[in-house]
């Protein structure tokens, strides 16, 4: 594919000047992904805030519900792993790669347990009854739009897991990267987007962990 | 930048080979080498192939509709079918066809060639894209055997979700092609940021681009909500999460905003692309440098910003309050002006220009004529009181087809032809075009202005019988529709002969002094052997063709710098 006669590396690609370029040019592209992330996430965001407006003692009541300690924890969790993962860049920008991989790992663990204990949260309120939508059969909460939040609060923490889950993909992939060498400190493009990508899944979750757990 | 500016660089003019030996046509062989080809111009013509599709499909489903309405009871289709077919007609047509229309398809083969680069930023995700889409087109088409839609286009709730046709797959298959256009979107914008060719300065760029530059901030900025609307009406059917269905305390009302916060902006993505294409054109053929040109590439963008505030005139019955319907209302007036602002200039770009009327011209002309009907009527039925009256009447009907065929298909064609020679290195025959030109035009107006004149009496689109008294003027349509057919057929049939037997195309046919044009018809694979250098605007006719075709001197000082 690549007529890289003149070029030594081989990760830059045949319509690129040069390497700068090349960076540059990914960087934005990512940039510009996260923007359509976000407006996709603000669909929701817009459908909650209507809700709420119309709904202000059903917010307050379901969000009861919903257990803050578990949200908290998953918030550190998630905070935690933004700093590894950002480590991990920062290591294999000085050619550590040992430690690089580690990092990456550590994050890896920590989505791992971000999903564990959002399994632990869903499971608990699917043996209640509290279920999206349709599905809802519980009967604590005395608002007959209940269903109504719990439809928003899992199609957000819904929509925001599956990015955890293909943020996990990326960063196992950028691990195999690391190992193979083909990322180091003169082209670390893929991670340094990742770096980008983790961090959006964990603003997102920053801004749903106080709208829906903590309502007062 | 600061850097760059300080070195010295020589250039030199970079004759053009005529007839290479190996094009970007004949550089691999192969079905493979085309189903998994990085080339963007092989992907556009991928697209083109795609479109051309979803185009005759839409277009049969079209022709059915006409032949059913020759009579004002039912004639071959029951009510149900007709249903089906109208939705069809419309989700094929926007969402298969014109969405991806000029963008994927020509701007992919002439936004990298137009600033001297090798490619796209990302071909990867190109090809990626392109392959979306087909996946998408494979849900809608799963849609239709499996039970069609009958909801419109628009798939409002709450009927959407209470209907038995195969809504999920063809919303999901919209849903998917959604990421082929923003990935094109983003493709896009970053290689016009970062791959322009030296002297290449935003104001040097050909207007085409600037219109897809704008259609490429739509498709990121209103192409997600689309993707999260629909995303919540397939939950809404398949969990019933109630953000929509009333029965459910959900607001059919929420529906609408969402969808229309990204379709109103999409009218957009389908119709500025073709703008771009009618100041190439203009330009080319009155052999004249346009006129206004930073008018024209800002308003692009005007229209791009402003398209994003007006959608709730689609909702001016629905509900909504009246002073949000009196801001929509001015806020739809005022998006006409970047509008009206291309228009004379491209009238002023006329004035004592050298024209020549070659078939794409001629399609430019016709644009002007169409658009501005649609155009001006669309300004009419923003007005709060004659859109209560006109609404959902065939007045709509036609104004939104002389925008979306009279302004983009028109473009769209007027594009294929200026471009013709340099995709396929073949002229077509310049009679029949322009035949088929006045064929089209023609017919085109016989199809859809009874159908204002219907609108205005108040005849209701979506109907698939009527009063008696329409007899006449939609028996006229449906005859316009048979030829505006037939202008089809004429033209598939003289573009296919020029592919075999057409005389061969020389570099530069329409003496254009854009970047695509000073390499060889139909190019090599890297478009060019060297990094152009662009001393001169891209419609400075006055000066000499030559020094439109420097090129950076030495290319491995440039690469290790």
């Amino acid at each position: 594919m690549s007529t890289s006669n003149h070029h030594t590396d081989d990760h830059l690609q045949h319509h690129f000047k040069d390497e700068d370029q090349q960076f540059e040019s990914s960087k934005l592209g990512m940039w510009i992904f996260l923007v359509t992330e976000m407006l996709m996430f603000g669909g929701l965001f817009v459908a909650y805030i209507i809700y709420r407006a119309w709904h202000p003692d059903l917010f307050y009541l379901a969000a009861q519900e919903l257990d803050a300690g578990l949200g908290a924890l998953n918030t550190v969790v998630l905070i935690a792993s933004s700093l590894t993962i950002a480590l991990a860049i920062r290591s294999l920008q000085l050619d550590e790669f040992k430690k690089s991989i580690q990092y990456l790992s550590a994050t890896l663990v920590l989505a791992a347990t971000f999903l564990v204990i959002k399994y632990i949260e869903y499971t608990d309120k699917f043996a209640k009854g509290i279920l999206p939508g349709g599905h809802y059969s519980y009967e604590g909460i005395s608002h007959e739009m209940a269903a109504n939040f719990f439809s928003i609060y899992y199609l957000m923490t819904g929509l925001h897991g599956i990015h955890v889950l293909l943020g996990m993909g990326l960063i196992g992939w950028m691990i195999i990267k690391v190992r193979k060498r083909s990322v180091h400190s003169r082209y670390f493009t893929p991670v340094e987007n990742t770096g980008l990508f983790w961090h959006l899944v964990d603003i997102i979750w920053i801004f749903l962990f106080p709208l829906l757990y903590l309502i007062d | 930048m600061a850097e760059t500016s300080k070195q010295t660089i020589s250039i030199r003019e970079y004759p053009v080979d005529e007839h290479p030996d190996k094009n970007y046509l004949n550089h691999d062989k192969g079905i493979l080498s085309w189903l998994i080809t990085l080339d963007h111009k092989r992907i556009g013509l991928l697209y083109l192939g795609s479109i051309t599709f979803f185009f005759f499909l839409g277009g049969v489903l079209a022709l059915l509709l006409r032949t059913e309405l020759l009579t004002p009871a039912q004639s071959i289709l029951d009510a149900d079918t007709y249903n089906q077919i109208f939705t069809l007609h419309g989700a094929i047509m926007i969402f298969l066809f014109i969405i991806p229309s000029i963008p994927a398809a020509l701007g992919n083969f002439f936004l990298p060639m137009m600033i001297g680069a090798k490619d796209v930023a990302f071909p990867r995700l190109n090809l990626a894209s392109f392959w979306i889409y087909v996946a998408g087109a494979l849900f809608a088409l799963f849609s239709i055997v499996t039970g069609a839609v009958d909801t419109g286009w628009t798939f409002y709730t709450p009927y959407s979700t209470e209907t038995g046709t195969a809504v999920v797959s063809m919303t999901l298959g919209v849903f998917i092609m959604g990421f082929s256009s923003i990935l094109t979107g983003i493709n896009f914008i970053v290689t016009l940021h970062k791959l322009r060719s030296p002297g290449q300065a935003w104001g040097k760029m050909p207007l085409f681009l600037w219109s897809l530059y704008a259609t490429a901030i739509i498709q990121i900025l209103a192409t997600p909500v689309l993707a999260i609307t629909l995303l919540l009406l397939i939950m809404e059917r398949v969990l019933g999460v109630g953000i929509f269905d009333p029965a459910l305390g959900g607001d059919p009302i929420l529906y609408q905003h969402f969808f229309w916060f990204y379709s109103h902006p999409a009218v957009y993505i389908m119709i500025v692309p073709a703008f771009g294409i009618i100041s190439e054109l203009i330009s080319v053929f009155s052999r004249k440098t346009i006129f206004g040109y930073w008018a024209i590439a800002l308003s692009s963008l005007a229209i791009a910003f402003i398209g994003f505030l007006v959608w709730g005139h689609h909702m001016f019955v629905s509900g909504q309050s009246e002073l949000s319907s009196v801001v929509f209302s001015f806020l739809t007036f005022f998006v006409g002006v970047p509008t009206g602002i291309k228009i004379f200039n491209w009238v002023a770009t006329l004035y004592k220009g050298s024209i020549d009327l070659k078939t794409p011209m001629l399609y430019a002309l016709a644009f002007l004529f169409l658009f501005t009907i649609g155009g001006l009527t669309g300004i009419m039925i923003g007005a709060l009181s004659v859109n209560v009256h006109l609404h959902d009447t065939y007045y709509i009907v036609a104004h939104f087809h002389y925008v979306m065929m009279g302004g983009t298909v028109i473009a769209l064609l007027g594009g294929i032809h200026y471009w013709w020679p340099k995709m396929t290195g073949r002229m077509y025959n310049e009679v029949w075009g322009k035949i088929t030109c006045a064929v089209i035009f023609f017919s085109f107006n016989m199809t859809f202005l009874p159908q204002f004149v219907m609108g205005s009496q108040g005849m209701p689109r979506r109907y698939f019988n009527y009063l008696e008294e329409f007899q006449g003027l939609h028996q006229f349509s449906t005859i316009g529709s048979y030829i505006l057919g037939l202008g089809f057929v004429m033209m598939a049939l003289y573009l296919a002969y020029s592919l075999f037997r057409g005389p061969k195309a020389p570099p530069n046919p329409w003496g254009a002094r854009s970047l695509e044009w000073m390499t060889s018809s139909p190019p090599t694979h890297h478009n060019f052997e060297y990094t152009p250098v662009i001393l001169h605007g891209p419609y400075d006719h006055h000066q000499p063709e030559h020094e439109f075709r420097m090129g950076l001197v030495s290319e491995s000082k440039e690469t290790h710098g």
